[in-house]
């Protein structure tokens, strides 16, 4: 691991100056909370900042219902507190159901909101300096498109970059239409979560919209739908303690027979955590039988483009898809 | 209870003072000198103590202050230095292992301020003014936890070197939100990974506290 300046903030704008006082270029300050994800390249060499910023004392960790119903999230909030908080098993069960579903306990104790949102992709040619790979060293070429591309992404890929965003978190958060609330230099602004993260496309190093100093402080969930069903369905290789292979997050609400509301994000298969506004299309308004779901799954993979080694992902996201739906819309 | 002959065994000579003494005294050292040389590393100062030189100074050393099993330490670290690397080469409290070293195994798992989290994810100088528990604060051979005893009663382990960081898994799974079956608990314990695969051992005897609680 190089050397780095460590500093410890007490408060939001002195994070935010510190950060924007530093040489704030892709390497330079970071935000440090839980560290589960910067620790852990850091020690690969992926992450080289020059300045961490430890965050962790900031007041970002507490959970608030808002006198319009909604739930405003603070970035520190663990993953575990949030997971059992009463209002995310009331309200938001795919929030809860998603984020129990992902890493291990001790990891859930330490990871943050703000941080999973954040979480970068396991290519392993990307953990690998050894290795091109576009995301980590813009221009070196992607050895994931010709190399080992079994967990890799097969939508919103680019000639350039093939890897999976591989939080459970966020899907679920898509599907719920969260916002994310940021703070930086330039004064605060809210970002739907849907224009939070970029595809690759040309420039796979740049994996959201926040700009250098920028800090996200809280995330804010819409009011509940209070007779909507919600599930987080995640397929993987073992029962526990991996990431997906294919994940649905779903929120669901039937009325008369018909799909009156209905959300559809799916994990796993996306370069970043991926609505299917697609399969949502389909599913809008229509009776909930089998035939239908097959319909919105057959849509929500239409633009899939698999690689060499993870073809079986689109008959395993579709599945995962359909399977999902039932869940959502069983009665009784 | 069963266990009594084991520990008192476990304390007179253990792997890590017989290893610390060959490095100090060479392979002709006795056993005597042995002990002496792993007890004289001083609790709070950089290691390489073994071979009684003097303390290194450490390049851009920070000061952090640690509550470790309710001893106060004050410190300098690298600011790189990971709370496991602390722990372990700072303050000589080895019971806690390094497996991965990326968060992967749960070898390093220690319980901050009553919470389990791997300690080679996190950096010492974040844990100012936290309250740190490791294996040496929950029991000690003659005075055992109970999830320890239960460890040893069922025979959860087989090399030992996850054991401490199970342990630590367990013990913190005592207070968590965790449903009755089997299952329930081998999902909340899979961020301890056991090389061994003594884990239907490591079930039973966390199933054995439970019910006994």
């Amino acid at each position: 691991m190089e050397t780095f300046k460590y500093t410890k903030v007490a408060a939001v704008p002195e994070a935010i100056r510190t950060a924007a006082q530093a040489n704030t270029a892709q390497q330079g300050a970071r935000f440090i909370a839980g560290g589960t994800t910067l620790l852990d390249l850091m020690k690969l060499n992926v992450e080289r900042p020059t300045q961490l910023i430890d965050i962790n004392r900031l007041p970002l960790d507490q959970v608030e219902k808002l006198p319009d119903g909604r739930l405003k999230i603070g970035a520190l909030v663990r993953n575990s507190d949030l997971a059992h908080h009463p209002a995310v098993l009331s309200d938001y069960s795919v929030l809860s159901q998603a984020l129990l579903s992902g890493a291990s306990a001790q990891l859930r104790n330490m990871a943050t909101t703000g941080g999973n949102l954040l979480q970068r992709t396991r290519c392993m040619y990307f953990r690998n300096d050894a290795m091109a790979c576009n995301k980590r060293d813009p221009g070196s070429g992607c050895s994931a498109i010709e190399g080992d591309n079994r967990t890799l992404a097969i939508l919103g890929t680019s000639k350039d970059c093939i890897a999976t965003n591989p939080s459970d978190m966020n899907v679920a958060l898509t599907a719920l239409e969260t916002t994310i609330h940021i703070q930086g230099p330039k004064g605060e602004r809210d970002v739907p979560i849907g224009e939070f993260f970029l595809t690759p496309g040309n420039t796979p190093q740049r994996e959201n919209v926040l700009e250098p100093g920028e800090l996200i402080t809280f995330v804010i969930l819409p009011a509940p739908r209070a007779n909507s069903k919600q599930v987080y369905l995640k397929l993987r290789d073992r029962a526990s303690y991996e990431f997906a292979l294919s994940s649905a997050a779903i929120v669901a609400e039937v009325s008369g027979g018909k799909l009156v509301f209905i959300r559809v994000a799916l994990g796993g298969v996306g370069t970043k955590p991926w609505r299917s506004l697609e399969a949502e299309k389909v599913l809008h308004g229509k009776t909930v039988d089998d035939k239908t779901f097959l319909q919105a799954a057959e849509a929500a993979l239409h633009g899939a483009q698999p690689q060499s080694e993870n073809a079986f992902k689109v008959p395993l996201a579709k599945r995962c898809i359909t399977h999902a739906l039932t869940l959502a819309t069983k009665t009784a | 209870m069963t266990n009594q002959k084991k520990d008192s065994h476990a304390s007179s000579v253990s792997r890590r003072s017989f290893l610390s003494g060959l490095g100090a005294a060479g392979v002709v050292a006795t056993a005597t000198p042995m002990v002496a040389a792993a007890q004289a590393a001083p609790a709070a100062a950089p290691a390489s103590t073994l071979t009684d030189t003097a303390p290194e100074t450490i390049e851009g050393a920070i000061p952090v202050t640690l509550r470790v099993n309710g001893k106060v330490l004050q410190l300098q670290v690298d600011p790189r230095t990971t709370l496991l690397d602390c722990l372990r080469e700072t303050i000589s409290l080895t019971g806690t292992k390094k497996g991965c070293d990326h968060g992967q195994c749960g070898a390093c798992t220690v319980h901050v301020n009553g919470r389990r989290i791997n300690s080679c994810l996190t950096l010492a100088a974040m844990h100012e003014g936290d309250e740190i528990t490791t294996i040496e604060g929950l029991g000690q051979p003659g005075n055992l936890h109970p999830m320890q005893a239960s460890f040893v009663k069922h025979d959860g382990y087989q090399c030992g070197y996850c054991t401490s960081g199970q342990i630590m898994s367990a013990v913190a799974l005592l207070n968590e939100k965790c449903g009755p079956s089997d299952t329930d608990v081998k999902e909340l314990m899979s961020g301890n990974i056991c090389r061994c695969g003594a884990y239907s051992n490591i079930v039973a005897a966390i199933q054995d506290v439970r019910q006994q609680a």
